[in-house]
């Protein structure tokens, strides 16, 4: 079935005016106001110390987090799709918890399991060891929210590519490692990739649970979009474009690094997992509610 | 030597996949089984493979106990219905993987699999990916990957069934021919009859789950051993308790003492050979295989009554109790009651 000539017309117009509208007129907005003077002030504003250490921690929160929930999301996408036990309902549910939650709230109940009154706040103190306030609890709660990506972007692959490929695989003679790194792995590559670029698109942006666990201390604890909001609250708008241009930028930057890496996966006959499989929206500076 | 399976049980929930199966192949020879869908013959071939494990029974590999030892240790090459081609991998990856997987050395591993490619013509197609060939050239890659490491046995599951009609008749030609030059003790498991009479030199016909005769494919027609059988390895008629081929149905126009009589219903013209479908006084429903000649003889036209004098008939009384419920006239005849013979004409 083709639609008719007005509906094609209608519905793309209906997607560039909504996309134009909501998401690009903004993002273009800021770049506007960002160099609206010149690139001076930008790069003045964004190499300030407290400016360059949320850049840093921000990096960290990415380079901890990610890694993590990609063996893990890996591990228990496998876990789901290959071994079929009663558990895994349950285990499947429990991986949606973090779509479902709102951000807040889980900066709200990591406070309270490390905080001074929780469950393990206390033993913690007394070995010395601190979590609230430092990057230790702001890397618990990116790698919460981010948690759900890799999963969810693996198990349709592994599915898709069936077991026939790994049995023949160990009448070959491979072991189950072998196995995994030759041939499942290979197999699932751009499921897992598309996995890491949302986690780490969600890992960078995110406010709420950090906001929470890390108290937002300038130059201590601040990570990008805490900065942004900071100076934003200061009424220092420089620092906020600034920031916020540079955050878009890293989102961006993974963005473009996935789709290279998908065209010459295309060029060389293996594919891509199709847009449709994502399955929440990203944006570049998307900030936790 | 070869491949002995002893006493095989398996089942799935509630579904008896293997029902005490024991099979025997002779070191070197190419076997095939035979059987209609969910008769469990592509599950007697992955336990011998080690993909699937035994409830019970053991699987016996030149002489050597396999039943505990998993698959990547069975020295096992095994080509799969779908190839299972590894699809990020090049033709000469797929093929090299097993001689990487035992740490070959490049030069030799380069050696091999081009000797290889030859051997399945796809010399030439060594840089090619699986999606870039046809399902012919991806099952001939799927043999020479499994070929590659020596196995003590090459099993194939339904190799050539994904594959159109002229496809599968030259490769299965080409499979009998590699057989001869290898030797290499080879099972396949096939649902066609016409492929496993054609290609192996012994066939094991199961059903339900159980293996109901095995022999060449002279013996199984000449000498079924039941009804299933019967049916299965070639066409069949049922009159009353009697079985006869259709080419043992002599058809005349004088009726004597051992002649039945019938209306002729439908003549189709198959080429040389012609398919003429009777139906008998007491409303079953016969075909008879003439040539084009006997029915020029005999000027048969449809509508006309004619007489048939079964040859060769055979009757299994109680062979098969098993098998009571219709199982085995998977060709049988249209629907019943459509035609009432008039009593004279």
């Amino acid at each position: 079935m083709t639609a008719s000539r007005p509906a094609k017309w209608g519905l793309r117009s209906l997607a560039f005016g909504y996309l134009g509208l909501l998401l690009l007129a903004p993002v273009g907005m800021i770049f506007y106001k960002t160099f609206e003077h010149g690139l001076g002030p930008p790069v003045e504003a964004i190499t300030s110390p407290e400016a360059l250490h949320s850049i840093q921690l921000t990096l960290l929160m990415v380079a901890v987090a990610v890694p993590l929930n990609a063996v893990f999301g890996v591990s228990c996408a496998l876990l789901l799709v290959r071994h079929r036990w009663w558990g895994n309902r349950i285990v499947d549910t429990i991986i949606n918890l973090p779509f479902a939650i709102s951000p807040i709230v889980v900066g709200l109940s990591l406070f309270l399991l490390y905080g001074n009154e929780g469950w393990f706040g206390p033993t913690l103190t007394e070995w010395g060891v601190e979590i609230l306030f430092a990057w230790p609890a702001m890397v618990l709660a990116s790698i919460f929210v981010s948690l759900p990506f890799v999963v969810r972007e693996t198990v349709p692959v592994l599915q898709e590519i069936g077991t026939e490929q790994e049995q023949a695989a160990s009448t070959l003679g491979a072991n189950g490692w072998q196995t995994f790194w030759r041939i499942t792995l290979p197999a699932i590559r751009w499921g897992v990739a598309y996995g890491v670029v949302l986690t780490t698109a969600r890992v960078l942006g995110e406010f709420g649970a950090v906001t929470i666990v890390s108290g937002s201390i300038s130059g201590e604890t601040q990570t990008m979009p805490l900065f942004v909001a900071k100076a934003f609250e200061q009424f220092n708008e420089e620092a906020a474009y600034a920031g916020a241009i540079v955050l878009a930028l890293l989102a961006l930057t993974t963005l473009l690094l996935m789709s290279v890496g998908g065209r010459k996966a295309k060029a060389s006959g293996a594919g891509i997992p199709s847009t449709a499989e994502v399955p929440t929206p990203i944006s570049f500076t998307k900030e936790g509610s | 030597m070869g491949i002995a399976v002893e006493g095989a049980h398996k089942r799935f929930g509630d579904f008896q996949a293997l029902d005490d199966v024991s099979i025997n192949v002779p070191d070197g020879s190419l076997t095939a089984l035979l059987g209609p869908s969910g008769s469990g013959k592509s599950t007697l071939l992955r336990a011998i493979a080690g993909l699937e494990d035994l409830d019970a029974g053991r699987v016996m590999i030149n002489d050597h106990d396999a039943t505990a030892t998993p698959a990547q240790k069975r020295e096992v090459g095994f080509v799969f219905q779908h190839y299972a081609a590894f699809k990020h991998m090049t033709v000469f990856g797929n093929v090299a993987f097993g001689l990487k997987i035992r740490k070959w050395d490049k030069a030799k591993i380069d050696d091999r699999v081009h000797e290889l490619l030859r051997l399945v013509q796809l010399d030439g197609l060594a840089q090619r990916y699986p999606d870039q060939l046809s399902g012919g050239q991806r099952q001939r890659m799927a043999l020479a990957r499994a070929l590659a490491v020596e196995p003590q046995v090459l099993l194939l599951d339904e190799p050539f069934g994904a594959l159109d009609a002229k496809v599968r008749k030259d490769l299965r030609t080409w499979l009998r021919r590699l057989h001869e030059e290898m030797h290499v003790t080879t099972i396949f498991v096939t649902h066609d009859q016409e492929e496993a009479m054609d290609v192996a030199e012994q066939l094991v016909v199961m059903n339900r789950g159980r293996v109901e005769q095995s022999g060449t494919a002279d013996e199984l027609y000449e000498q079924p051993a039941n009804e299933f059988v019967m049916s299965f390895v070639g066409e069949v008629n049922k009159l009353g308790e009697q079985f006869v081929r259709p080419h043992d149905m002599e058809v005349v126009l004088d009726a004597d003492e051992s002649t039945e009589q019938g209306l002729v219903q439908r003549i189709v013209a198959l080429g040389f050979e012609i398919r003429v479908e009777l139906v008998l006084s007491d409303g079953t429903e016969v075909w008879a295989q003439l040539t084009r000649n006997e029915l020029q003889r005999l000027e048969l036209r449809e509508g006309q009554i004619a007489y048939l004098r079964p040859a060769q008939a055979k009757s299994f009384n109680g062979s098969s109790p098993t098998h009571a419920d219709g199982a085995s006239t998977p060709r049988g005849p249209r629907d019943e009651g459509d035609a009432e013979i008039p009593a004279a004409v």
